[in-house]
């Protein structure tokens, strides 16, 4: 066996590394572990952050990558928990938890009918035999969640004092992801979860899959925005003079040309440039891979505006204050001055603007697939998801499991995203609304 | 007042040359124009000759910054760069790769866009304001707490999917609106109604809770409690007063998108096959003619920054202590 380390694998793994680094500073800081208590103590923020942290803990299993010594075929982790779904292939489209295709054809006794699937057991023959297992299987993962759950709380309640009480939201959807996923691990061998598309393919696998995806768009980029904004915004706002002229003149500018259009001219220019050199590339997975980091660069290129600009007012107010006067008069150097005190003063916005722009850069991920400058047709995302689906929507009858299972996995992970960073903006910002 | 506008006018232009530049070494340098030919020529078999009749054709058969062979102002002029940019600042967008007029194309597509664009400004920024108004008045009770939530849900759901749902439902099941298309003149309500209605929906979560967090940082100055101690109604207060003083950081936030509304929207027109600007552009991505991209993203450029000169000049409206110097 062998690993395959893609670059968004070997980024996304060095972003975790440095959320540790974060966490570890964070427990050795009374004032900061105080506000992150804070934050954690409003339940909704609490379960939305578990919920984030279930849909990041996927995301990372599906970057590693490795080969197999007598295949040819990438593999990640995750794609070897999914292996059912990712081997059974039918011919077309399936309904979630059906037994038979989707459409009627001759089959070989000669009558029009409905193609048994490969991956469904044979005894199930009919609709209510099916609801019958599915039940059945159903009532298990509940009986094995439950199981689990309770040796969870024992396991807690021995290492750490948890009052059940307070922590009842958070306990409650914890349970909710262990039974949803026992119930995955239970049905996948024998059912397609969320059906099959066109090309006989698992939807619940794709949606899956695409979570990586968006998990990149949503943090990498904001990975690759922050240092121009916070190095640019921090000497625009100190040094004053020639050098905010020039800081604010380069955003102000990037700023003048419509975000989507720049974004659509500089992915043109970078489909051309791959096309052209296609041969450069080891294999399809490297070059999509590629593709995907590339256009977080893009993005990141055209993101980065608006947190300069604010980390720039507000060390304009900040270099105006006793502190970083005395650190002048004292001669300390402007370079430690501006990371050693001027950077944490500002790391407040920083913090809000991660949280805040994620959702919005997952859910831009779909619009860019649609406007045809997203991300590689052979990657798995919720944009390229919504794109198919859109076509099958006119079909009749309506092929709605698709566009439904990309809409919820979407909509659960923003949610989540937003719910949090709601609750982070009004602990973190001085100026939140101070309700809560 | 009127020096003021000159200077910010004069400001403008250095960031229209940087843009300008910007979007030139885009599509000159990163691809050349023996790319673009063979893109718009379309087939891989495409020789040397072809390419060559084709930059000839478009104008594209020159150096990109210095043309050595020529002299005088020659050497800067008789360039792509300068043979290309320079129109666009006469607002001259010239001919798109596959030889139509754009200047022409924008007049006729303006409209039909202008005719999506400004309801669907309009009826959100009210439903917006008075949505906010509502939660404001509401503030600390469960249901306030509940509509917050339910906007965050709203915020989390991809635009994409409230217009193919409402397309598919609205006017593909029930038959309320037809699902596609456009006609001139009056007719033309019963295209847009639908695809506006999806906008002001799609954009009501982000909204609300914007207007709403401009309207909480007022409603604890003492001026709002001098109005409620005059036994002013809390519609009274809210909508007279708190709107009123809340005017700066709406108005930052509303007069600069209002020019760019003649760029249309270009997911919504190609959903609902709208012959506005937004489709435009985005035939224009999809057939990759850079010269239309190119017209589009300039035009935007110039709306913004007409935006943001109206931004500031509405300050002076909207309060009378701002002054300019």
């Amino acid at each position: 066996m062998s690993f395959i380390w893609l670059w968004t694998d070997f980024l996304l793994w060095v972003l975790f590394a440095l959320s540790v680094v974060a966490v570890v500073k964070i427990r050795g800081n009374e004032l900061l572990l105080q506000k992150w208590q804070k934050v954690f103590a409003q339940p909704l923020a609490l379960s939305a952050f578990i919920v984030f942290a279930f849909y990041i803990l996927i995301g990372l299993s599906d970057s590693i990558h490795f080969r197999l010594d007598n295949s040819a075929t990438t593999y990640s982790m995750l794609d070897r928990v999914l292996l059912p779904a990712l081997e059974a292939e039918e011919k077309t489209y399936s309904t979630p938890l059906n037994f038979e295709q989707f459409s009627k054809e001759y089959l070989d006794n000669g009558l029009r009918g409905r193609v048994h699937l490969n991956l469904v057991s044979d005894e199930i023959t009919n609709a209510g035999e099916n609801t019958e297992n599915l039940m059945s299987i159903s009532a298990n993962a509940l009986f094995y969640a439950f199981v689990i759950f309770v040796g969870f709380i024992l396991f807690l309640k021995k290492i750490t004092s948890i009052h059940t009480q307070s922590n009842r939201a958070a306990l409650a959807t914890i349970f909710t992801l262990v039974f949803f996923c026992v119930w995955v691990v239970l049905m996948m061998p024998n059912y397609h979860i969320l059906g099959t598309d066109k090309a006989g393919i698992d939807v619940f696998y794709k949606a899956v899959k695409s979570i990586r995806t968006g998990m990149i768009f949503g943090l990498l980029t904001t990975l690759l925005a922050l240092p121009p904004a916070i190095i640019l915004g921090l000497m625009a706002g100190y040094f004053k003079g020639k050098t905010d002229d020039v800081i604010q003149y380069i955003y102000t500018t990037i700023n003048a040309i419509p975000g989507i259009l720049l974004i659509a001219a500089l992915v043109l220019i970078l489909q051309v440039y791959m096309d052209e050199h296609a041969s450069d590339y080891a294999s399809a997975l490297e070059r999509s891979d590629l593709k995907l980091l590339l256009l977080c660069v893009i993005l990141a290129l055209t993101s980065w505006t608006g947190l300069c600009r604010l980390i720039r007012a507000e060390t304009l107010k900040l270099s105006e204050l006793e502190f970083v006067q005395a650190a002048k008069v004292f001669g300390v150097s402007n370079l430690k001055i501006l990371f050693n005190h001027l950077l944490p003063n500002v790391m407040h916005l920083v913090l809000i603007s991660i949280v805040l722009d994620f959702s919005g850069l997952v859910l831009i991920e779909a619009v860019l697939s649609y406007v045809g400058v997203g991300v590689d047709a052979t990657t798995m995302s919720w944009g390229n998801m919504i794109n198919a689906a859109r076509l099958e929507l006119s079909t009749d009858p309506v092929v709605w499991w698709p566009l439904a299972s990309s809409f919820i996995f979407m909509f659960v992970l923003v949610l989540s995203a937003n719910l949090f960073a709601d609750r982070v903006r009004q602990v973190f910002d001085p100026k939140g609304d101070e309700d809560a | 007042m009127w020096t003021y506008i000159f200077r910010r006018v004069l400001y403008s232009i250095p960031i229209l040359l940087g843009v300008n530049l910007i979007t030139f070494l885009l599509f000159f340098m990163v691809s050349t124009p023996d790319d673009m030919a063979r893109i718009q020529l379309g087939a891989k078999h495409v020789t040397e000759a072809d390419i060559h009749t084709w930059k000839e054709e478009k104008g594209y058969n020159k150096p990109l910054f210095l043309n050595i062979d020529r002299s005088g102002s020659a050497i800067l002029t008789d360039t792509i760069f300068y043979q290309k940019s320079m129109p666009l600042f006469q607002l001259d967008f010239g001919h798109s790769d596959s030889g139509r007029n754009i200047n022409k194309d924008i007049n006729e597509r303006m409209w039909p866009s202008l005719a999506l664009a400004i309801p669907s400004f309009i009826i959100a920024l009210m439903t917006n304001i008075v949505f906010a108004m509502w939660m404001v008045m509401l503030l600390g009770t469960k249901l306030e707490r509940m509509s917050l939530i339910f906007t965050v849900a709203l915020m989390s759901i991809s635009g994409l999917f409230y217009i193919i749902i409402a397309q598919k439902v609205v006017a593909g099941l029930w038959h309320w609106f037809p699902v596609s298309g456009y006609q001139g003149g009056f007719e033309a309500w019963r295209f847009v109604l639908l695809p506006v209605l999806i906008g002001v929906v799609a954009g009501l979560g982000s909204g609300v809770r914007w207007y709403r967090s401009i309207f909480l940082e007022e409603i604890n100055k003492p001026y709002v409690n001098t109005a409620r101690s005059k036994g002013l109604s809390e519609q009274q207060v809210l909508f007279k007063h708190v709107l009123k003083n809340a005017m700066i950081p709406i108005l930052t936030g509303v007069v600069v998108v209002i020019p760019s509304l003649f760029m249309g929207s270009l997911i919504m027109e190609s959903f609902f096959s709208i012959p506005g600007l937004g489709s435009y552009t985005i035939d224009a991505i999809n057939s990759q003619d850079f010269a239309i991209v190119r017209a589009m993203v300039f035009l935007g450029s110039i709306l913004y920054i007409v935006g943001l000169l109206l931004t500031d000049i509405s300050y002076t409206w909207a309060d009378p202590r701002v002054k300019f110097k």
